[in-house]
């Protein structure tokens, strides 16, 4: 079977660069998956987990809160802005986090702290989701 | 025994500047390390965004990036990245140089400039020699994050796209090894990425949701990876020179030390040899 070259880097350091079957990423418009000889596409990325089928049943999870998303037929970059591994979130911290980011929505003050609120909110959620995820499967 | 006393003083004193440069230099030694690891795990979020760039401005888009298109200038700006504190040989001085050429250049094709400086070093020169800064950020500390660069960088992008100043340049120091930094300058907008020649057959991609929105954000992450890689390139470059310079400054109290010690020593001995001909000579008279 083919595979596609993935490259997962954030501005701090690199995450992951190997071969994959499949990969799935929270483009901003839902989520996308590619398969190699996928036709260039670029997109932004929102907070959420990025996927990587890597054959036999296999699959690997990266949590990224945003980033860009590039694809050309046989190369997949996703530049993230900050990229963890998902092995690595604290699920009691994103937790809290969650909760933090839905009490500043809970006491409205400005336009300013609501959207803060909302994008943390969105990021820890997804952080959770992600934790969640890699629970079922261990 | 004249100036045996101020010449001791004056040991202790040049061995006190020794021990400070000294502990000075193994902490530049270890800072760089750190410094060095950084720059080394920043490059291939630098490599791989240029990447994309260069295919980017390679594919046929409909739409063409104000980042990516050349116009007559009339104003340019500049990013200029320093250290924030001194004792680090002629890092700043070189880089300054080299800025004040361009600044001159540009002066005489009657191109006015707007600085964003990097450190206190750089605020301290630009407002020296009177040109408009208008935006700084200093205390940076050993390991930059990119959220405390973003501000200056977007502040002279928002003139940009104004159409307030036509090109930007990034001066900054190029990291060559521990002995060697050179000051470095690089045109960071209008973007002038290398064009993949693999990808010269005719294509554009597919842009989600559309080309100007991801445009907006891959070429602002671009320009801001590039300053970030310079910042922290600098970092490196501080702690190798200010090594440097720390290392020359203890051989040289080292140097000072000996030659001082070595005329003391002669003072004493012929002060020694005075006496004794003093009392050989009283001796005689008895």
């Amino acid at each position: 079977m083919s595979t596609i070259q993935v490259e997962i880097v954030s501005a701090e350091e690199q995450i992951f660069s190997g071969q994959a079957l499949m990969v799935y990423a929270p483009a901003v418009m839902g989520e996308v998956g590619i398969a190699p000889r996928h036709t260039p596409l670029i997109s932004p990325l929102k907070p959420g987990e990025v996927r990587l089928d890597m054959g036999d049943g296999k699959e690997e999870f990266f949590f990224i809160s945003g980033g860009i998303l590039e694809v050309q037929p046989h190369l997949v970059t996703v530049l993230s802005d900050t990229a963890i591994r998902a092995h690595d979130l604290d699920e009691a911290a994103a937790l809290e986090a969650q909760k933090r980011a839905e009490d500043a929505l809970a006491d409205q003050q400005s336009d300013l702290d609501v959207a803060k609120a909302k994008a943390e909110l969105a990021s820890a959620a997804a952080q959770v989701a992600a934790i969640k995820k890699l629970r079922k499967k261990s | 025994m004249a100036g045996g006393k101020e010449i001791k003083t004056k040991i202790a004193s040049v061995q006190n500047t020794q021990k400070i440069t000294a502990a000075m230099e193994m902490v530049a030694a270890s800072k760089m390390r750190r410094a060095q690891d950084q720059m080394f795990a920043t490059r291939p979020y630098a490599q791989r965004i240029s990447d994309v760039v260069s295919h980017v401005a390679s594919s046929h888009a409909e739409y063409r990036h104000p980042f990516l298109i050349e116009r007559p200038v009339k104003r340019a700006g500049i990013v200029a990245v320093s250290t924030d504190r001194g004792l680090c040989g002629g890092l700043n001085t070189n880089m300054f140089k080299k800025a004040l050429n361009h600044i001159g250049d540009l002066d005489e094709q009657g191109i006015e400039i707007e600085v964003a400086t990097f450190g206190t070093k750089a605020l301290g020169f630009f407002k020296r020699i009177g040109a408009k800064v208008i935006a700084e950020v200093s205390h940076i500390g050993d390991s930059p994050e990119i959220g405390q660069i973003i501000g200056p960088v977007q502040a002279l992008l928002t003139k940009y796209e104004e159409g307030e100043i036509d090109v930007i340049y990034l001066i900054s120091n190029e990291f060559v090894n521990t002995m060697t930094q050179q000051p470095w300058m690089t045109q960071l907008v209008p973007v002038q990425p290398a064009e993949d020649k693999e990808l010269s057959h005719h294509w554009d991609y597919i842009y989600e949701p559309d080309s100007k929105e991801v445009l907006d954000g891959l070429l602002e992450r671009y320009i801001e990876s590039l300053v970030y890689q310079a910042v922290v390139e600098n970092v490196a470059c501080e702690m190798a020179a200010r090594m440097l310079a720390m290392k020359n400054a203890t051989d040289n109290a080292g140097a000072m030390i000996d030659e001082l010690q070595l005329i003391y020593n002669r003072e004493r001995q012929a002060s020694i040899t005075q006496e004794i001909s003093e009392i050989v000579g009283g001796a005689a008279a008895v």
